[in-house]
């Protein structure tokens, strides 16, 4: 089937079966990559996208579901004023490392901050429970987009040593 | 502000987070065919025949089986025996038995269903226990020829002993001797982007991969061996990696060449990437260990010997069990004196897929065992989990089992008393004993039972023995055309940091400008074979190489300068400066360099300390030249209906050396504390016959953001005089602390002694209800 939508605020065309993923569509078809297939059954979020303004799992939502919706991936989101300042304060906390999950958590999060800007640590927990990420820990992206997370400290290793120099 | 000690934003960041970064299954070349990969049902198995129905496969698909292959049926990493595919036999679930590559994925797919391969199921060695009576049975047996063939015949993949004193004469005469059995389960490294590759072959006949590696020389090695072609025809180049830990050490080298072969094959680029399932059932995993321990100890807690038997669940193939097991070995006695200890270690064979390397190598399961025994000890004498280490944690000048006298750079003790401080330790596990203990046993009263541990743990960072020595890896630097520094590395940046760190070091060795220096991507047929991103030698050897490198080209091209111009001039933030005023950007002083015929390229080697020398067969002398230390405090609830185990917060304190990049620095002990946690309490790989009942994330279950703890990191720093700026390596250090802390608070919460990871609410029911025989907590 042929379908027309709206991807990142331009109208696009796919050609596909009905049951084509999302995902697969968005990648292959729009060579939109940004969006990343981590387990393919809507468990660890890493393609999200927003449909009509909301977080959907682009690998569990179907190509025939897609007709004339509104479809931001992250590429889309991180043009976006408030989607790019996420992103910067992500890499700036230490919130990315691999980086696979990090589109699924930008998207997640623009989301969220539409509804509630200044989220507390909880809400943000509920709001990435669906986004797994396996390098962080979550304490950089809590740092990132939260006032309410724990800040690491350096410090001598033997009070009262001198201060470390730098390079010799 | 990007000089060393600094956090500037990592490079790679916002081209990651926004979606513009290109990772293996990103990459689409002109024509590309889709792989699949045609997998063994069974867990030992006679492979009795492969047929490719072509007719029922899309017009043009090609299929390879082991008859096809043009060189010898081996991944060769230690040496060859993991097969490229089944021949005449399949030794477990999801092993590769055919390859084929079709136009489209889906036509991948429908080509995969049309191979048909014949089996007669053979008795199977599923499980440590049943291998390990199997070794008794038949120590180092071959095959002999039986009618029904053993279920393996090479249970052995691996033993390593160490030794030291007399520890039948201190077990003798002790106080008091504590036994114990601690055993840990299989882990998936869940790196967020699944194994993937892509491969083509150029007009010349070079062949050329692409994707998500670690090791881009090992992939390299493993092609020239595998395709019996000239080194220079073979290619490899890293793609953006979506996650390592390990898992993208060896098994890049398999998947690299399964997609050489087809795009050969098909004479075309042929993409294999993994999905999920297939890459959960069929890459390996972190060996499943069963430690025992021994210890003998004085009234006061002092220890007195130590005698460890460590047994590793290898899986199918050896991989690189052997220095997994060496490490596991190394690491087994903890950060505590001892003057009588004994190790041996075996890794054995069972019908799974293979276990090799997940970050720490072995050693978070040997030091789980050694802290879990250190409680039991504590127990034993009436000690508390803090007093008992503080009676034999090392010390500079104290000497390790192998006869490693430790430098100064040794602060366990730091470590331990810094995070005893910040949490308040002692009184409030002692306080949450007495909760524990005036509670009643039938208190029904649903609330949350809270409990406290700490855990003290130390990482050799990196190659074991005489690794680094064999390797003296090299590391290049290169003048641009405009007077730029080009470095070149092999390593790869799997969210690590390297790409923020290694700049930060080259700047600062070099006096230069952060932008006067570049990198070259990781490819082979660009840089040399500076080793694999492995083994937490990044940072402290890479770097230091490249320190070494730049500082040295930088100091050749400001002493010509010198000669043309006269002395005085020094180098800073690339500039040269002479104290009459002038001043020159160190660009155009090395353009200049360069056009007068100065010689703009460099190679240089690491060189381990002098003083390190280790004999890899008795595993006596300095194995690593230099530990990183850490403590971990975690507090836990635990549920007293569903016993589900809820962290709720973690202090590690680490000594790293000196922290290069601090946001980093931390992000990796951030991440490595989460992925112990998970370890520790949910992550389980359920097998039955052999099969995979959780090869998925709805059913492998690692931490949320919601199941994470708070985890609070200090960095100490005592700076290293072998690492660059006295940095030391600290990537695996986070994942040896996590597990046994979180079963000592859960012991504190419970009165449980939990004895065996993932300390599951299935599993710490059936302790309490006492249907599993375990320690009695004294």
């Amino acid at each position: 089937m042929n379908v027309r939508f709206v991807v990142n605020g331009e109208e696009r065309e796919a050609e596909g079966a009905p049951l084509e993923r999302l995902l697969d569509v968005l990648r292959e078809q729009l060579a939109l990559t940004g969006t990343k297939e981590g387990c393919g059954e809507g468990e660890c979020g890493a393609c999200t996208v927003l449909l009509d303004g909301e977080p959907a799992l682009s690998c569990l939502v179907p190509l025939a579901q897609c007709a004339g919706r509104d479809v931001r991936t992250v590429e889309g989101v991180a043009a976006l004023p408030a989607g790019r300042r996420i992103v910067e304060r992500l890499v700036a906390a230490g919130g990315v490392q691999c980086g696979a999950c990090t589109p699924g958590i930008v998207v997640t999060a623009f989301a969220l901050f539409e509804r509630d800007p200044a989220p507390t640590r909880q809400a943000l927990a509920d709001a990435l429970a669906g986004n797994l990420c396996r390098c962080t820990g979550y304490e950089g992206i809590f740092r990132a987009l939260t006032d309410d997370a724990e800040q690491p400290t350096v410090s001598p290793a033997r009070p009262g040593a001198p201060a470390v120099g730098e390079a010799e | 502000m990007t000089g060393i000690g600094t956090s500037p934003p990592r490079p790679d960041g916002f081209a990651k987070a926004s979606g513009a970064a290109v990772y293996a299954d990103d990459l689409v070349r002109p024509g590309m065919w889709f792989g699949a990969t045609v997998r063994s049902p069974h867990a030992h198995a006679r492979l009795d025949g492969v047929r490719f129905a072509a007719e029922r496969a899309p017009e043009g698909a090609v299929c390879l089986t082991a008859a096809d292959l043009p060189g010898p049926n081996g991944i060769l990493l230690i040496d060859d025996e993991w097969p490229i595919l089944a021949a005449g036999t399949v030794r477990h679930v999801g092993e590769p038995v055919a390859l084929v590559a079709a136009p489209s994925r889906l036509g991948a797919l429908q080509a995969a269903a049309a191979v048909e391969a014949e089996y007669t199921p053979l008795p199977a060695v599923l499980t440590l226990e049943e291998a390990a009576a199997q070794a008794t049975a038949q120590p180092t047996t071959q095959t002999t020829a039986h009618a029904t063939p053993p279920a393996t015949a090479r249970p052995l993949l691996a033993e390593c002993s160490l030794a030291c004193g007399d520890v039948e004469a201190a077990l003798a005469a002790a106080t008091a001797v504590v036994e114990g059995t601690w055993s840990t389960g299989h882990q998936e490294h869940i790196y967020i982007e699944c194994n993937a590759a892509t491969a083509w072959v150029e007009d010349d006949g070079t062949v050329v991969v692409h994707g998500s590696m670690q090791c881009p020389y090992y992939v390299h090695k493993a092609l020239v061996h595998a395709l019996g072609a000239a080194p220079e025809r073979v290619r490899v180049q890293a793609s953006v990696v979506g996650g390592g830990f390990g898992g993208k050490e060896d098994f890049p080298s398999v998947i690299g060449v399964h997609a050489a072969l087809l795009a050969r094959a098909a004479g075309r680029p042929v993409r294999l990437a993994y999905d999920r399932h297939e890459d959960i059932v069929g890459t390996t995993k972190r060996h499943p260990a069963v430690v025992r321990h021994r210890t003998a100890v004085a009234a006061d807690g002092t220890l007195l010997a130590l005698d460890i038997d460590v047994t590793f669940d290898g899986g199918a193939y050896r991989t690189l069990s052997p220095v997994v097991l060496s490490r596991a070995v190394l690491h087994a006695f903890g950060p505590y004196r001892c003057p009588n200890v004994r190790i041996h270690g075996r890794v054995l064979a069972t019908h799974t897929a293979p276990n090799s390397a997940f970050r720490g190598f072995g050693a978070p399961q040997t030091q789980f065992a050694m802290e879990r025994q250190m409680d039991a000890v504590a127990r034993r004498l009436g000690l508390d989990p803090l007093e008992v280490r503080r009676r034999n944690v090392v010390r500079p000048g104290d000497r390790l089992p192998t006869g490693q006298v430790l430098g100064e750079s040794t602060a366990a003790e730091a470590c331990l008393e810094r995070a005893a401080a910040r949490t308040g330790f002692q009184e409030r596990w002692r306080a949450l004993e007495r909760e524990r203990e005036g509670r009643a046993d039938d208190s029904a009263d649903g609330a949350p039972r809270r409990g406290i541990g700490l855990s003290l743990y130390f990482h050799g960072a990196g190659f074991t023995g005489s690794g680094e020595r064999r390797m003296q890896s090299p590391v290049g630097a290169r003048l641009l055309a405009d007077g730029r520094v080009e470095v070149l590395t092999a390593t790869t940046d799997m969210g690590q940091g390297c790409v923020a760190v290694f700049p930060q070091i080259a700047a600062a060795a070099g006096s230069l400008a952060d932008d006067d220096v570049t990198f070259a991507p990781p490819d082979t047929a660009r840089v040399p074979d500076s080793g694999p991103t492995v083994a937490s030698r990044t940072t402290m050897i890479v770097g230091g190489t490249i320190a070494r490198a730049v500082a040295g080209l930088s100091r050749r091209v400001v002493d010509w300068w010198q000669g043309e111009h006269g002395a005085g001039w020094q180098l800073a933030d690339g500039t040269l400066r002479h104290p009459g005023g002038d001043a020159v950007p160190f660009r155009q002083a090395a353009r200049e360099f360069l056009a007068a015929g100065g010689e703009g390229a460099l190679e240089v080697r690491h060189r381990p300390p002098d003083w390190q020398e280790f004999d890899d067969a008795t595993h006596q002398g300095s194995a690593y030249p230099v530990y990183a230390w850490g403590c971990d405090v975690v507090e836990v609830e635990v549920d007293p209906d569903t016993w589900a185990v809820r962290p709720t917060a973690v202090t590690a304190v680490c000594e790293v050396g000196r922290a290069l990049h601090p946001t980093l620095c931390a992000g990796q002990i951030e991440g490595g504390t989460l992925q112990a946690v998970g370890w520790a309490l949910t992550e389980e790989v359920k097998l039955d016959g052999g099969r995979y009942l959780n090869d998925r994330l709805a059913t492998y279950i690692i931490p949320t953001a919601r199941d994470a703890p708070r985890v609070s990191v200090e960095l100490l720093e005592q700076p290293y005089e072998g690492g660059p700026f006295g940095a030391k390596g600290i990537g695996e250090l986070p994942m040896d602390g996590g597990a046994p802390a979180v079963c000592q608070a859960v012991e504190n919460a419970t009165g449980i002694a939990v004895t065996a990871i993932p300390a599951t609410p299935e599993r710490l029911f059936a302790w309490a209800e006492g249907d599993r025989r375990r320690e009695e907590v004294a």
